[in-house]
């Protein structure tokens, strides 16, 4: 006895996952461009395109609802489809993120650069570079995998701190940055926050295939 | 700071605090590991042939008193042949061999010197098919108590009016005492013989498919009824129905068969939410997520 209907349509929402994900990784890129070459366009392009990430989300939801519903998954299947639910919901918030940071650019588009941005996008670049890792691990069902990219937190981290003190620097120096800094405070933290989110897939990574809760990304405070 | 609080506030097992009042939720079924009921019945070993042909091999598992264990396994596995083990019911099958032990309450009920009448008194069983004797609804429950010597109307009535109860037909009954069972519904035949165990109090009760001859209404009532029943008893169901046996029980052991019908043994036995959600067994997978085979 084999269900390949019911195996494609649980391939079809994995399928529609990483779409999904190829839609974050786009905003988060382009967020990052949009700042840097202050288009503003771009920045519009971004904020339009996240509703499209928004209802991919439902759509995703729906489906995953659909299946259950109706075909009673039970163990990897049934894990499969909790685990798309929980990495919709943080790619959706990730595209969220994205949005945030293209709403910044189109704050900064008139203003002169406060400096020129190299963690800023080298955090974007980490953040992506896991994101994609993490839906690799996904699709190669790898535990290991997801487990190193959690590490590449680490360094996302650190960057965040030393664009928040860089920042602060900047501040004291000259009130007048104050406004541009923060901004630019908030763009590190919403990439900080990506990072933070890819984290959550890595978990939920680790639960597929080893059907347990391992929590990767504990604080260090 | 003035200390707020909140009517029906519950603090739950790990000491937080949940919000508002209580909604009347159940716990959530242990893990195998963190199982503090003891053992009611000790499968050590235990086989079954029909003449020289094996049907199931080596099954030992630990049964805990008022939990509901599930046999589950396709067709031809021994699960069935296991559970007619638990009460001597394979005496009953001129072929059939059993071999190992069955420990109820730590005796081993296939023991010459053990009457296997004692053993059924002690484990009753329900089938798959309502089986009413075609006498009264209250000559039905008040059978196996008038064998075993009560007699006069006002113990009798008090036994089937409560083994009625317990079997959430009384309501549906009261008034139809005299009628023959057989006129009842099939989902109120299989909840009368439910009663007809009940009404003798035994211990353990042995449930053979007790709903694939219903209805899905009156599986549910049936189902909502074990769960009921398990504060009092202890139960062992064998369903061909995953589904039910992921509603219904605490423990889940799968079963399968060598080759077909020949040598059925155990291939997992676990809490149930960890069987549906992450078995051990690749052959378990297979099977509960419908790719076996």
């Amino acid at each position: 006895m084999t269900r390949t209907a019911f195996e494609r349509q649980l391939l079809a929402v994995q399928e529609d996952m990483l779409v999904m994900a190829g839609m974050v990784e786009t905003a988060i890129e382009r967020g990052v461009e949009a700042l840097k070459t202050r288009n503003v366009n771009l920045a519009q392009q971004i904020i339009e395109d996240d509703l499209k990430i928004n209802r991919k989300r439902y759509e995703t939801e729906d489906k995953c609802l659909e299946l259950i519903a109706t075909q009673q998954p039970l163990a990897s299947d049934l894990r499969t489809i909790v685990s798309v639910l929980h990495i919709t919901v943080d790619l959706e918030r990730m595209g969220d993120h994205a949005e945030g940071i293209a709403k910044i650019a189109l704050m900064l588009a008139d203003e002169p650069p406060l400096k020129p941005y190299i963690d800023i996008p080298r955090m974007a670049q980490v953040g992506i570079e896991m994101l994609m890792g993490s839906l690799e691990a996904f699709k190669d069902r790898d535990p290991a995998r997801a487990r190193a990219i959690c590490d590449q937190d680490d360094e996302v981290d650190a960057l965040y701190e030393q664009v928040y003190r860089e920042l602060l620097t900047f501040m004291i120096n000259d009130p007048r940055t104050i406004q541009r800094a923060t901004y630019l405070i908030w763009t590190a933290h919403n990439l900080e926050r990506i990072a933070d989110r890819v984290t959550n897939i890595c978990e939920r990574v680790i639960y597929l295939v080893e059907g347990h809760i391992e929590e990767l990304n504990v604080s260090k405070y | 700071m003035r200390e707020t609080t909140i009517p029906g506030k519950q603090e739950s097992r790990d000491g937080a605090q949940a919000v508002g009042v209580s909604l009347g939720g159940l716990p959530y079924r242990p893990a195998h590991s963190a199982e503090t009921a003891p053992v009611v019945l000790r499968l050590d070993k235990v086989g079954v042939s029909y003449g020289n042909v094996p049907a199931v091999n080596d099954v030992s598992i630990d049964i805990y008193k008022n939990r509901i264990t599930a046999l589950i396994g396709p067709s031809g596995c021994g699960k069935s042949s296991i559970l007619r083990c638990l009460n001597r019911m394979n005496d009953l099958i001129h072929s059939a061999r059993v071999t190992g032990s069955v420990y109820l309450d730590g005796v081993d009920i296939n023991s010459d010197a053990v009457d296997p009448v004692q053993v059924r008194r002690h484990v009753g069983m329900v089938f798959q098919k309502p089986n009413p004797f075609p006498m009264s609804v209250r000559e039905n429950v008040a059978f196996g108590p008038k064998r075993q010597g009560t007699s006069g109307r006002g113990p009798l009535n008090d036994i089937v009016e409560k083994a009625l109860r317990s079997a959430a037909l009384w309501d549906e009954v009261a008034d139809k005492m005299a009628q023959s069972g057989t006129a009842l519904s099939g989902g109120q035949q299989q909840r009368l013989c439910i009663a007809r165990v009940l009404a003798v109090r035994p211990e353990i009760i042995l449930m053979d498919e007790p709903c694939s001859a219903l209805d899905p209404v009156a599986t549910l009532k049936i189902e909502d009824l074990m769960r009921e029943l398990a504060r009092d008893y202890t139960i062992v169901i064998v369903t061909h129905n995953m589904q039910q046996a992921a509603r219904v029980s605490d423990y889940t052991a799968f079963m399968l068969a060598s080759e077909h019908g020949v040598n059925g043994q155990l291939i997992e036995y676990g809490a149930t939410n960890e069987i549906f959600t992450n078995p051990k067994d690749k052959r378990t997978e297979d099977y509960i997520t419908g790719r076996f085979g």
